[in-house]
């Protein structure tokens, strides 16, 4: 873990004037990483590979689905660092197609669970009582449930489009939004500087929106980035398992899928893209857990002390 | 006391079985197509008689307001009555429970290895905080949160049966035909499933053993002139036991999950294997009732967990 490559590059000199500001920020981000290496890893994962995915299979010489049958079944090679299929396609290209499909299902889905999630905590923490009573029973009883198969049944009655793996992996993960924002909400609600705000005539929607909601971005934004970390592992489980995206999607799971009948003579067909697959997770996981530790406080005081 | 609390927890589960039950019910209406003909398990296009269709409809209630369907839907399954499978023509139930052995295997299997790792890991990456053996341990867990389980077992057998040939690559082998075949069936899959459990059980074992260790009852017991072995592996670790099991108890739900990958991965002929095949042969009868049977399982466990901390520790009663 606390290898030579977790070290952040060094920081740009200052420029004079209002850079000062961020000058101070970089330097402070700088030894926040070698405190805890664990960042700078988790946050170089995920750039490279939102690159990857932004710029696309445009960045290797070979086509994604077009065989070649001259080079089939071959291993890694420098003509093809990851080998290639049955039909000689390069592993390496639909592994890097594949990153854009994984990060687009896993956003879209993060997003219909924030969407629905937090507006319900918000309003049934603000409306209380009954309302508030029956959002957590039904909310308690999604989460009863084991998610992966959840989405498995969801999937297979409705069909496997974009939107409806969004859903589908989505759904068990409304309830924690739904939670994390209405205790956020709850801790805020009498606090001063709400009274304050509500004493001013600021409505009660601009209150939640304005005054309550930055102050409890913290929590939503670990759970995010661990809900990425989950909906890209359901997402490639879901493939696996032949119930996810399928042609012309590139799908990971669906590569280690279809490599599994080649386990014995082309093992190179499952390992890469399991590899990109893990390498991804891993970057969302190593961010959540280091801003998890950043904002408990009583692993904040471990953090620094082992910076010492 | 304790009767009062188990009946009070009951009570509380009453709104959650609710919900469960409900969701199931109209996740199970949103079958594109007509549920008439997915009842009787029509291929598209087949011929139904006019007789036939009706009689399926009337009998599956269609023409009776939903929230009556419901209740109806909900008397069955509280009698036990899943429906009948579609493929196998015989109770779903039926079909649920011949392959529960398995899974039960693979189970309880995957959970006590998992305890075996977690417990002493989690215990000695706490005493020795910040060593190489702590970062060792670290990086179990976040390779054990992070590595896609199907893709783990995939390399197992790539490993293990492929290259060694040490084990059987898939399958299952019922134990009345060999202990030892039994045994081999099972190893790999149930290390797949326990590696993965180990990983959050042992994280929230050693962060709760961290915590114990600086409480007032360690203290005093080290005044008391006590070994620090016996405080620590005596003292501490049975407090810091209460956090396993609620733990192991949360990931109940989650359990489910990654049998139903690990049995699909290995061929392994348990519930997990059904549901996939029941929804390739669009059984929804049956896909229907492993979710359910599932959900419930994790319930249960829960309640049990509930319960069992009830009894060891007498102060939850009274809160």
């Amino acid at each position: 873990m606390e290898s030579q490559a977790a070290y952040p590059p060094p920081c740009p000199p200052p420029a004079p004037g209002p850079g000062l500001r961020s000058w101070r920020a970089c330097r402070r981000a700088a030894r926040a990483a070698r405190d805890d290496p664990r960042t700078a890893v988790g946050v170089a994962l995920l750039f490279l590979y939102i690159l990857i995915a932004l710029v696309g299979p445009g960045l290797s010489p070979y086509d994604t689905t077009s065989p070649d049958l001259k080079v089939r079944m071959q291993g890694p090679s420098w003509e093809h660092p990851f080998g290639t299929d049955r039909i000689g396609r390069d592993i390496a290209t639909r592994v890097i197609a594949g990153s854009s499909v994984s990060l687009h299902v896993a956003t879209g889905a993060v997003m219909v669970a924030l969407l629905l999630g937090a507006p319900l905590g918000a309003f049934s923490s603000y409306a209380g009582g009954t309302f508030d009573a029956l959002v957590q029973r039904v909310m308690e009883g999604i989460m009863a449930f084991p998610s992966l198969v959840l989405a498995l049944a969801l999937v297979a009655l409705a069909g496997a489009s974009v939107p409806m793996l969004w859903f589908a992996i989505a759904f068990s993960s409304v309830p924690r939004y739904a939670r994390i924002v209405r205790s956020g909400v709850l801790a805020h609600k009498e606090r001063e500087y709400v009274e304050a705000a509500r004493a001013m005539g600021q409505r009660p929607m601009g209150v939640l929106m304005k005054q309550i909601l930055p102050n409890i971005m913290a929590p939503v934004a670990v759970q995010i980035t661990l809900d990425f970390a989950r909906a890209i592992g359901v997402e490639a489980a879901l493939s696996y398992l032949g119930l996810g995206l399928s042609v012309p999607y590139i799908s990971w799971g669906v590569m280690v899928r279809e490599a599994q009948d080649f386990l014995e003579v082309a093992p190179w067909l499952a390992v890469f893209p399991g590899l990109a697959l893990a390498g991804v997770i891993l970057g969302f996981t190593l961010v959540g857990d280091s801003l998890r530790d950043r904002m408990d406080p009583r692993t904040r005081l471990a953090l620094s002390r082992r910076g010492q | 006391m304790l009767i009062r609390y188990v009946a009070m927890r009951l009570v509380q589960l009453i709104p959650m079985v609710l919900v469960v039950t409900m969701v199931v019910f109209f996740v199970m209406r949103i079958i594109p197509g007509d549920p008439v003909l997915v009842m009787l398990g029509a291929v598209e296009g087949a011929a139904i008689s006019e007789d036939v269709y009706n009689a399926m409809r009337l009998r599956l209630g269609l023409d009776r307001p939903l929230i009556v369907q419901y209740l109806d839907w909900l008397w069955d399954m509280v009698r036990g009555d899943l429906g009948a499978s579609i493929t196998y023509r015989v109770p779903a139930l039926d079909v649920i429970l011949h392959r529960l052995v398995p899974t039960a295997y693979l189970m309880v299997g995957g959970v006590v290895m998992a305890v075996a790792i977690a417990v002493p890991g989690g215990v000695l990456a706490a005493i020795h905080n910040n060593t190489k053996w702590d970062h060792f341990a670290t990086g179990f867990v976040i390779l054990g949160i992070t590595v896609p389980t199907f893709w783990l077992a995939l390399v197992a057998i790539l490993v293990f049966a492929v290259y060694l040939g040490w084990l059987p690559a898939i399958g299952y082998a019922p134990p009345r035909e060999g202990v030892v075949e039994f045994l081999q069936h099972l190893f790999l899959p149930v290390t797949v499933v326990a590696l993965n459990v180990a990983a959050t059980v042992l994280r929230f074992q050693r962060q709760d053993f961290l915590e114990q260790m600086n409480l007032d009852y360690v203290r005093t017991a080290r005044a008391k002139g006590l070994s620090e072995r016996l405080v620590l592996w005596k003292h501490v670790l049975r407090n810091s036991l209460m956090t396993t099991v609620t733990v192991v108890g949360l990931q109940m739900a989650y359990l489910s999950g990654l049998v139903t990958v690990v049995e699909n991965v290995f061929n392994y002929p348990g519930i997990g294997f059904l549901l996939l095949n029941s929804i390739h042969t669009r059984d929804f009868v049956v896909v229907q009732g492993v979710v359910l049977f599932m959900v419930f399982l994790a319930i249960a466990v829960n309640l049990v967990v509930d319960v069992l901390y009830a009894v060891l520790d007498p102060r939850i009663r009274y809160r």
